[in-house]
């Protein structure tokens, strides 16, 4: 494992494909290449190749594998994997992509930077691919890599690879993707997955791992929208601290300045940024996503679930909500006039379908009119009530004040993603 | 998509993009992302406690927990699943560390356990408290009246909490559920639950080894001594170096010796085993650790060698 230079960014990446992709060799050749895997878990997989009579040691093995999911046949929605460069820090949302695809991609992918989709080469932009790239637009992960796999079956061909790409941009138009980007790999062998290839001297672009280190993420973030949900009220008991009253939070959005006049929500109070405080020390300002506490010039009655943003830039403050929401549960259905808890920021409130205005075909992006009911990994446009006013962005502008989940009451199960949409 | 055309709204005039590079370094986005998790559970459960057991993971999470509520203390106990064979360097960190932190020390014990024969203790010179924790830890939970209880575990330690989520959900009987998991999608974390059930919770899930040692070295974070080389009694058994204490009994063949060793995880010392080292400061260690080949766990836990899914079954019944 490589240590880590003094400013190594973090980036979040999600991969989704199906069994036979190559995805999980993918993983496992950037694992393998950047010296991630230990020699313990080399030898697990050698041994269990062995075992099952493989020829070759199968680096899927690498990721794959609970007894549970052996056992039963099953594969669990998405599991993690860690690596790094000096220049970066990797997480790996994995997510098995054939069955139960948009539960797995969705609760795999919400938080990414960017996501990896897999094409093999041979089959060129299957329903499955386009289905991938929509829910990366859908969950507006801000980059897309199509990596066109196998390409040593195709005899490292450049026609077979273009063809893939302008047939991959058609489709990609209708959808909202700000980054799109196409290498041609073979995961098997290593060619341009960490090194370029020798095989493909065509290719003028950067190797799949060189693609990860440069892609630029950290202007993803709204730093234009101040947003900070409070969490949590600290008050110290001791007496040295008597008057201290820090409202701890995330920054959601934009950056926050001791001086700064915010506005609070619901209430509509306005006060000034007093300090903004960390366990280090004061800062002199906090953006996403810094974990802080603030404190204010005025003592205003605030608590857990409040807002605090700027008096000229503030969030729509509202009880109904148009949104697209994904449905993840496969016990129930979403029904028009269903009540449902919501959680939306550090918000709790109860919401009412008031209406399924559409579902979509995620594979051809035809809107349902008339449907009544979303199933599991069913998309659709709903309308919502909600018992208290939630403070929200458009999902596009802003993830984190954008998004929100639906809790069964009865089964505390989650069963629904939201995200919000311009009323 | 097509039905949401990109128009600023209306409460949200354009301003100018900042031109300063406003980012977070991974260490500092990591500690950001724990201290979100850790101020979500102490507004929204009614009794948590923390998992501390003194080793380095428990540390980490206690120094963020503390960092969480700064300047007030952290609402919540720790609780330590003491199985009677520690290493006695440990159950002194252990003490000091509590006192110097002002937070609470619950301990549950599988002595107790033991003695009410709530369960058996193994024999023979293999016997390991190990399994025993799961009992206790359970029992703790339950007397307590514990809902939400956090955990040092992190997804790169073991392919079973690869896959675990960040809340954790366990019924009554405390089973972890792996194909029945909640989806957990953006910083949007469901902790509701009846009565009985309890959530686990790891605010350390994305952190590596080599995460925790950086950040401990960033942070100054003092840990138990057996982290760093030191000159100890040890013999060989199944590949580690097993120390020699009253927890463990010497078989015939196994040959102690004086060795220059530290420890890369602390768990009950009948099961822990020490590596060759000649790391003394944490900057040694995280060249070492940088330079490793083999995980801390396959290196030093004999607990996970028992089967390919050793780690799979025990969390199912119950443990951390």
């Amino acid at each position: 494992m490589a240590a880590y230079s003094d400013s190594s960014e973090m980036i979040r990446i999600a991969t989704a494909g199906s069994v036979d992709d190559g995805k999980s060799t993918l993983i496992g050749r950037l694992l393998y290449d950047t010296k991630s895997i230990f020699e313990d878990q080399m030898d697990a997989v050698e041994a269990t190749s062995i075992q099952m009579g493989a020829e070759h040691t199968n680096l899927a093995l690498l990721t794959d594998g609970l007894r549970a999911e052996r056992e039963q046949g099953i594969t669990i929605d998405v599991a993690y994997r860690y690596f790094a460069t000096p220049k970066r820090k990797f997480i790996i949302a994995d997510t098995p992509g054939h069955i139960q695809y948009t539960r797995n991609m969705v609760t795999g992918a919400s938080t990414a930077d960017l996501a990896i989709v897999l094409i093999d080469a041979r089959k060129g932009v299957l329903e499955q691919s386009r289905r991938h790239a929509f829910l990366s637009s859908l969950l507006r992960i801000p980059h897309l890599v199509l990596a066109v796999n196998k390409m040593d079956l195709v005899d490292y061909d450049e026609s077979v690879f273009e063809d893939i790409k302008s047939e991959f941009r058609d489709f990609a138009r209708k959808l909202d993707v700000a980054d799109l980007t196409f290498i041609p790999v073979s995961a098997l062998h290593g060619d341009n997955v960490v090194n370029r290839s020798e095989n493909m001297e065509w290719y003028g672009g950067s190797s799949l791992l060189h693609h990860l280190e440069q892609v630029h993420v950290a202007s993803d973030r709204n730093l234009i929208d101040a947003r900070f949900a409070v969490q949590y009220v600290i008050r110290p008991q001791a007496t040295e601290h008597h008057d201290f009253r820090g409202y701890a939070g995330r920054v959601s959005g934009g950056v926050f300045k001791p001086g700064d006049e915010v506005v609070v929500l619901p209430s509509g109070f306005s006060s000034k940024i007093a300090s903004i405080q960390t366990a280090d020390g004061p800062v002199d300002e906090a953006y996403p996503p810094m974990s802080v506490s603030i404190t204010l010039d005025d003592e205003i009655d605030i608590s857990r679930g409040d807002m605090l943003c700027r008096p000229h830039n503030q969030p729509r403050v509202t009880q109904d909500i148009e949104a697209m929401v994904c449905w993840l549960s496969e016990a129930s259905s979403l029904q028009t006039g269903a009540k449902l808890a919501i959680k939306h920021t550090t918000r709790w409130a109860r919401a009412m379908v008031k209406d399924l205005q559409y579902r979509l075909d995620v594979n051809t992006l035809h809107r349902e009119e008339g449907a009544t009911t979303l199933s599991l990994n069913e998309i659709g446009r709903v309308t919502l009530r909600t018992t208290l006013p939630l403070f929200v962005d458009e999902y596009r502008r802003n993830r984190e004040t954008g998004s929100f989940i639906l809790v069964d009451e009865a089964t505390n199960a989650t069963v629904a993603a939201g995200m919000v949409l311009s009323p | 998509m097509s039905d949401t055309p990109v128009t600023p709204s209306a409460a949200s005039p354009v301003v100018e993009r900042p031109t300063t590079n406003y980012g977070l370094d991974h260490l500092r986005t990591l500690e950001s992302e724990s201290i979100h998790i850790i101020r979500e559970v102490a507004a929204e459960f009614e009794r948590p406690c923390l998992l501390f057991s003194g080793g380095k993971d428990s540390v980490v999470m206690l120094h963020l927990a503390v960092k969480a509520f700064a300047p007030a203390r952290p609402p919540f106990p720790v609780m330590h699943v003491d199985t009677g064979h520690n290493f006695p360097e440990v159950i002194e960190f252990r003490d000091e560390c509590v006192d110097r932190l002002g937070v609470r020390l619950v301990i549950a014990s599988v002595q107790d356990d033991i003695d009410a024969g709530r369960v058996a203790e193994q024999t023979g010179p293999r016997a390991s408290r190990n399994q025993l924790q799961t009992t206790t830890l359970l029992r703790g939970i339950e007397e307590q009246r514990y809902d939400a209880v956090f955990g040092g575990a992190r997804r790169d330690e073991e392919k079973a909490r690869a896959k675990e989520r960040v809340y954790s959900f366990r019924d009554e009987f405390g089973q972890w559920d792996p194909k029945n998991q909640r989806p957990e999608v953006w910083s949007l974390y469901n902790g509701r639950h009846h009565q009985g059930e309890h959530i686990r919770v790891f605010p350390l899930s994305n952190w590596t080894e080599l995460d925790i040692w950086s950040y401990i070295e960033a942070e100054d974070i003092v840990l138990p001594s057996i982290y760093f080389a030191h000159e100890r009694e040890v013999f060989s058994r199944d590949g580690m170096w097993l120390a020699v204490t009253p927890a463990v009994t010497v078989m015939d063949g196994e040959i102690p010796q004086v060795r220059t060793v530290r420890y890369r995880t602390v768990g009950d010392a009948s099961c822990t085993g020490a590596v060759d080292s000649i790391a003394a400061t944490v900057e040694a260690v995280i060249a070492e650790v940088a330079a490793s080949r083999v995980t801390e766990r396959g290196a030093t836990r004999a607990d996970d060698r028992a089967s390919e899914a050793a780690m799979e079954d025990r969390k199912r019944v119950g443990y951390f």
